[in-house]
């Protein structure tokens, strides 16, 4: 491997590492994928992925009703309030109408609408079986165009010279090596599993922080590229983090370890207060701020109560909710001091207003008199038994990543780098400042990871 | 059990299968899996295999989610629960050891009464003296073995092999929470039966299911189109036959071109090509994909159609040649471990997936 010069050194085994290690091996280029994972937990955080947002003028095979591309770049000024390259934004965008049949091209297929759970089949095609799924056709496509790909393998240095990128040293289970090539495509993701470099921003809570995908995403090539010089883009700061299962693993939980029952009864911290209102919003909105409001918390946990009267309006929990009778039992379930659960309980019970109880509409359930009120779907907690569940921040990724241009060329302190791009996660903050829309991130790296491709392997 | 219900609950908190087949889509209906609920799933599926390469919580994830395997296991505890009578779950867990046995036992029988023709002696030296010239020159098998006897004998063995298949069947549909015989009533009956003979869940998605990882092909589908047709024509040739028998008094041997020959030509064609290619399919199978209990099911199954399949064959080429009377009692032989069998094998999974996608037909609707 060292003594090869490759035309394009992919770093990265995601979506958008792939994307590009197609774009290129597809017109001709010598490819090498250098994938930190072994084989089986390839694909970085798109394994854990389900569908991406496209733009479309008409229904597709895919797809429902239209998003056009004003409607999209709404979507993105909303949820970043503003903080996002809006050149870059309708790059994306306009990559996006093309995206799932450039995908099919490669193996990758879809389910047809109208089945998700999420009910995003107008704004999001999904990958049949989900990212990994996807993943698995894109590395079958990978091996048909002759893509060389290595398993377990970590960049650990970087040589640029002047702003051109020369190699990258790997270590590999065998030994360190040199991976020389003419272009070097950096889509190794954010830093959202270095619990280190989280340690430094976050403190002490960083370590009751749960990975929601990859532990491989530690941002090494993220380091290596800020210490050369690199521009950096987004909040050094911050990180997308939602309210997950305490007892979800450390890494890779995914999708299963989330759980939808905050809006249907009340939250409470260690202490057996409440702190925010759970019913501000439809769930998958205000779905990401829980994870900051959790990690603001004692201990960064929390604990979501409702009673027996939310039962099946939720998405069933992977984890058994804890199970109590009365206030005191669930307070020694959940660990809280029950004197301070009970006027908790007694006390919101007490606030609730008389209302048409609807959890599919912002209804008029409401609490008086609180602080904090909760604004809708406030029912008292009265109809035992109570169910728990633990809450901790799951973070999900990073915002911090390295500039680009409309080539997808990494912008250097010194200039424009000529012959190095970047996708996916690790330049995903130029278009996300801050904030998230459900399968935005799969649309960065699919059409990113297509430029880089294309630019880096150019005759 | 257990592993089944967790797998189902992780499943179900997850649902990025739920595209790929029934098993998801019948899933999503419940939350909680009850014992029933875990063998109306383990029946519904087909041990394709897209969930497993598909799945971000696969071994070695510690979350070791690997739905096909875990349902095949389930699937042959299911047939074991419901055979009957109960002691015959044994035939599941030694399929070689029962369908050899169940061969012997046909051997002997047939033998037995073949000896009005000729003695074991002359069977088993291949020594057919005692037939003329004239009985073997026509294929005149009755001279080999009555029609009575062989009515009686394989009416015996069918008969109880449809009992023992009925009361596996009700037992399925009690354990399902289904009415007995349900859903005879309506389209959701005919849309399930259509679904078992197309084997649509095969290649729903529009492409066919993976053998291994991203390696789609067809032949599993079309291998066991041409074994359960090739069945199914074989029993469609003894059935016009047996028709000719009785109503018209035509008697066997049919030429070449009659409707009993050409039928049962066709179904013995397939019943070699679809278990021959069946065999090489499941050989050459990711074996992750199913549990051994359940792969070993397939091998005596497959070879004891492929065996009647050929020796019916040979019988029909050859039912002229001296040897004929061997070739038909080892035919026959075969023919009743089949009958003897069908119960107690891998048959039995066509009885439980058919019961299974009508269910999920109707509660579809």
């Amino acid at each position: 491997m060292s003594a090869d010069l490759y035309d394009v050194a992919v770093l990265g085994g995601g979506n958008a590492a792939l994307c590009a290690a197609l774009a290129a091996a597809g017109r001709g280029a010598r490819v090498i994928v250098v994938e930190r994972a072994p084989r089986h937990f390839r694909g970085g955080n798109s394994r854990h992925t389900r569908n991406l947002r496209c733009m479309h003028a008409a229904p597709t095979d895919v797809l429902t009703d239209a998003y056009t591309e004003d409607e999209f770049m709404a979507d993105v000024l909303r949820v970043t309030g503003g903080v996002t390259n809006e050149a870059l934004a309708r790059l994306m965008i306009r990559g996006s109408a093309d995206a799932p049949r450039r995908m099919g091209r490669f193996g990758a297929r879809f389910q047809p609408p109208l089945r998700g759970t999420l009910h995003l089949g107008r704004t999001n095609a999904f990958f049949l079986g989900g990212g990994k799924a996807l993943m698995n056709s894109a590395y079958a496509a990978a091996g048909r165009l002759g893509v060389r790909v290595a398993y377990d393998a970590e960049v650990i240095g970087l040589s640029i010279r002047d702003g051109r990128f020369e190699s990258a040293t790997v270590r590999m289970p065998a030994g360190d090596v040199e991976v020389r090539a003419r272009a070097v495509v950096l889509a190794a993701g954010g830093f959202e599993a270095n619990l280190e470099w989280l340690a430094e921003i976050w403190g002490e809570a960083a370590k009751n922080f749960i990975i929601r995908g990859t532990p491989y995403n530690t941002g090494t090539v993220l380091r290596l590229m800020l210490d050369a010089g690199a521009e950096p883009v987004g909040d050094p700061a911050q990180c997308h983090a939602v309210a997950i299962d305490a007892r979800a693993p450390k890494f890779d939980g995914g999708i299963v370890t989330r759980l939808d029952s905050v809006p249907l009864g009340i939250v409470v911290n260690r202490f057996g207060d409440r702190f925010y209102d759970e019913g501000e919003d439809y769930w998958p909105k205000r779905y990401a701020i829980w994870g900051r409001l959790v990690a603001q918390q004692p201990d960064q946990i929390a604990y979501s109560i409702v009673d027996s009267k939310a039962l099946g309006r939720f998405m069933p929990s992977v984890f058994p909710p804890m199970v109590a009778g009365s206030v005191r039992e669930l307070a020694a379930a959940i660990n809280v001091p029950a004197g301070t659960l009970a006027s908790t309980i007694e006390r919101f019970n007490a606030a609730v207003r008389p209302g048409t109880f609807d959890h599919q509409a912002l209804d008029d359930c409401r609490t008086e008199g609180l602080v904090p009120n909760k604004t809708h779907w406030a029912q008292r907690l009265d109809a035992p038994p109570f169910h728990a569940y633990p809450l901790r921040p799951g973070i999900t990724f990073t915002y911090l990543g390295v500039k680009v241009d409309e080539r997808a060329r990494v912008v250097m302190k010194g200039g424009v780098a000529e012959n190095i791009f970047a996708a996916g996660e690790i330049m995903a903050g130029n278009i996300l400042g801050r904030g998230y829309v459900a399968g935005v991130g799969m649309t960065i790296g699919t059409v990113f990871g297509e430029i880089a491709g294309r630019e880096s392997f150019r005759e | 059990m257990r592993k089944a219900e967790h797998e189902m609950v992780v499943c179900n908190a997850c649902r990025y299968c739920e595209a790929y087949c029934p098993v998801f889509q019948a899933m999503e209906q419940r939350v909680t899996f009850s014992p029933g609920d875990l063998t109306y799933l383990a029946n519904l599926c087909h041990n394709c295999g897209e969930c497993l390469y598909a799945c971000q919580y696969a071994p070695p994830h510690e979350f070791g989610i690997d739905v096909p395997r875990t349902l095949s296991k389930l699937r042959v505890e299911s047939y074991e629960s419901f055979a009957w009578p109960s002691f015959a779950a044994v035939a599941y867990r030694r399929p070689w050891a029962i369908t050899l046995a169940a061969v012997a036992i046909g051997a002997l029988v047939l033998s037995g009464f073949a000896g009005r023709a000729f003695t074991a002696r002359q069977v088993a030296t291949a020594d057919f003296r005692a037939f003329t010239a004239r009985q073997v020159a026509t294929a005149d098998f009755y001279a080999v073995m009555s029609h009575g006897t062989m009515v009686t004998i394989f009416g015996v063995a069918g008969l109880f092999a449809i009992l023992a298949l009925g009361i596996g069947h009700r037992r399925f549909t009690k354990a399902t929470r289904e009415a007995a015989m349900p859903g005879r009533e309506g389209p959701a009956y005919e849309r399930g039966v259509a679904d078992a003979l197309t084997l649509k869940h095969l290649h729903a998605t529009g492409e066919d299911c993976v053998d291994a990882e991203e390696t789609r092909r067809p032949w599993r589908r079309w291998m066991h189109h041409c074994t359960f047709y090739g069945f199914a024509l074989c029993f469609a040739s003894t059935t016009v036959a047996a028709i000719y028998h009785l109503l018209f008094g035509w008697i066997a041997p049919y030429a070449y071109t009659s409707i009993p020959v050409v039928l049962g030509t066709l179904g013995g064609v397939g019943l070699l090509i679809g278990p021959a290619g069946l065999f090489l399919v499941d050989r050459g199978r990711d074996a992750h994909l199913s549990h051994a209990s359940e792969r070993s099911l397939g091998g005596p199954f497959l070879a004891l159609l492929f065996l009647t399949s050929l020796t019916g064959l040979l019988l029909m080429i050859l039912r002229e040649q001296p040897y004929m009377p061997a070739l038909l009692v080892v035919h026959l032989a075969l023919v009743l471990a089949l009958f003897i069998t069908l119960p107690y094998g891998k048959f039995v999974h066509g009885i439980y997936r058919a019961a299974a996608l009508m269910k999920f037909r109707r509660e579809e609707a």
